[in-house]
């Protein structure tokens, strides 16, 4: 019986490491486009700070790479 | 479409109702935590879910020409009656798990149905073992450890990356990506399954002498195969969609996002490398990592063992129905006939056990309360219990028990 182990262990692989790359920079992209908590020295978390220009730009880019590799996922469904 | 005989009708028509059970009961697989996290109001996902499956279904031209996968050997004397009798084992079984909740893949359903009724009609020569191995067992297995642990390690890396931040800040952006990926996985599905229906009224028209061997299916076909795929999403499997969402695991919004992309990735990632898994068992399996992934995330494991001990039944459970099946339809007419009122019957009391304890889009959210099982009580003595009571839905898969039976020696 033949097993295809390679193709397997691909789809292990490419998983794994597209979905957390994935996640992680959509989580990068949250977390420049959120507001930072921030934590008093007597324990009381107050308003954060507006995230900065530079925080959002990136967050940006980071939400227009998920968006690209959502247009891929679509290319891969219709060209299969 | 010149002469399509009754027995092809009846065929089509039991295609076309697989399809529908199909629909209704992987709906949960896109949007159930697109539902539990509040991505999505319950009859918007499920609407979304509908409509991309209906557009996945005219995407690809590439057809299921083998709609067994290899698996049944189509030339050995594959009758409509074999089909029939295949597809009736794979309804009842689809029926039987929604009416417990319990995510089981439809395909192996059609894959066990084909192979019971090909199996009693045609004898052992008509499948082929070693691809069931391959195509339905080793998948099975693998797919929901592969999806698991892409959307723990997920998991784990966005709730490090944004701590500091307040989680009612992050939701609504996880919110967002996760309606990207849930339509991602919808999109597939419809590309996936209901080719996998237009495959099996191709092949009964060819059987039939309707068409020529080898034919792409007709447009009719491709149309009423995507509808039924689509309206089966449409009505919704809430007891799925509520085992999937709250069962298994309570889902936070990261939890969701990370689970549907980990869903989304393995899904198109087996599919595009030639490895195909089940959509099934990959989105509960992710669902699973993402709940392991949380720190205080509890899996109610008394939940996901029974949903494993169904998969494990999927196949032996589908070719058991389908054998009898094929057997009574091997008599004749009447034995067709008979199939078909028996069918009709079990769909009816399936159908009325499962009034008796309604999910709806309205209570779908809420969890069914019901005392941990054993491995969750010990789990939670080991590990301190995060905030929240702990309880597993076990009401539902109680009462689909009896009518298990029942079912089988039809």
């Amino acid at each position: 019986m033949h097993i295809n182990w390679e193709a397997l262990g691909q789809v292990f692989g490419v998983s794994l490491v597209v979905t957390v790359a994935l996640v992680g920079v959509f989580t990068l992209g949250i977390v420049g486009t959120s507001p930072r908590k921030q934590q008093q020295p007597d324990g009381t978390v107050t308003a954060g700070t507006v995230p900065t220009a530079l925080g959002r730009t990136g967050a940006y880019a980071c939400f227009a790479l998920c968006a690209a590799a959502v247009g891929y996922g679509i290319y891969l469904i219709v060209a299969k | 479409m010149e002469h399509i005989t009754l027995l092809i009708g009846i065929v089509i028509v039991t295609a076309l109702v697989f399809d529908f059970t199909n629909g209704f009961h992987d709906t949960a697989n896109a949007m159930a935590t697109t539902i539990s996290t509040g991505a999505l109001r319950p009859k918007t996902a499920v609407a979304m879910s509908a409509v991309l499956n209906l557009v996945g279904a005219f995407l690809s031209v590439e057809v299921a020409k083998t709609i067994s996968g290899g698996i049944i050997d189509e030339k050995a004397g594959i009758r409509p009656e074999v089909i029939f009798a295949g597809l009736v084992g794979a309804i009842v079984w689809n029926l039987l798990t929604w009416l417990a909740g319990l995510p089981s893949s439809s395909s192996h359903a059609l894959f066990g149905g084909l192979i019971g009724a090909t199996l009693v009609s045609v004898g052992t020569g008509g499948v082929h073992g070693d691809a069931i191995v391959m195509k339905v067992l080793i998948p099975a297995v693998c797919a929901p450890i592969v999806a698991g642990l892409a959307a723990m390690a997920a998991t784990r890396l966005t709730y490090r990356l944004s701590r500091g931040r307040d989680e009612q800040d992050t939701a609504k952006g996880y919110r967002a990506g996760q309606i990207a990926s849930a339509a991602l996985v919808s999109l597939a599905h419809g590309t996936n399954d209901a080719q996998k229906t237009m495959g099996v009224i191709t092949l009964a028209l060819v059987t039939g002498g309707v068409i020529a061997p080898h034919s792409d299916p007709p447009l009719w076909v491709v149309v009423s195969a995507g509808l039924a795929i689509a309206l089966g999403t449409y009505l919704g499997g809430w007891r799925i969609i509520q085992t999937l969402g709250k069962g298994l695991t309570d889902i936070k919004p990261a939890q969701g996002f990370a689970a549907q992309t980990g869903a989304a990735t393995v899904i198109l990632a087996s599919s595009h490398i030639g490895f195909a898994l089940s959509t099934t068992q990959v989105c509960s399996g992710s669902i699973m990592g993402s709940g392991l992934g949380r720190k205080g995330g509890v899996v109610r494991w008394s939940t996901a063992g029974r949903m494993v001990i169904a998969w494990c039944l999927t196949l032996p459970a589908a070719g058991l129905v389908a054998g009898g099946a094929a057997f009574l339809a091997d008599q004749g007419d009447w034995g067709v006939a008979a199939v078909a009122v028996l069918g009709l019957g079990v769909c009816g009391a399936i159908w009325a056990a499962s009034r008796r304890k309604p999910v709806t889009q309205d209570n779908v959210n809420v969890p069914d309360a019901e005392p941990a099982g054993v491995v969750t009580a010990a789990l939670q003595a080991v590990a301190p219990p995060p905030a929240g009571p702990l309880a597993a839905p076990t009401a539902s898969a109680a009462q689909a028990a009896a009518p298990a039976p029942a079912a089988a020696t039809s």
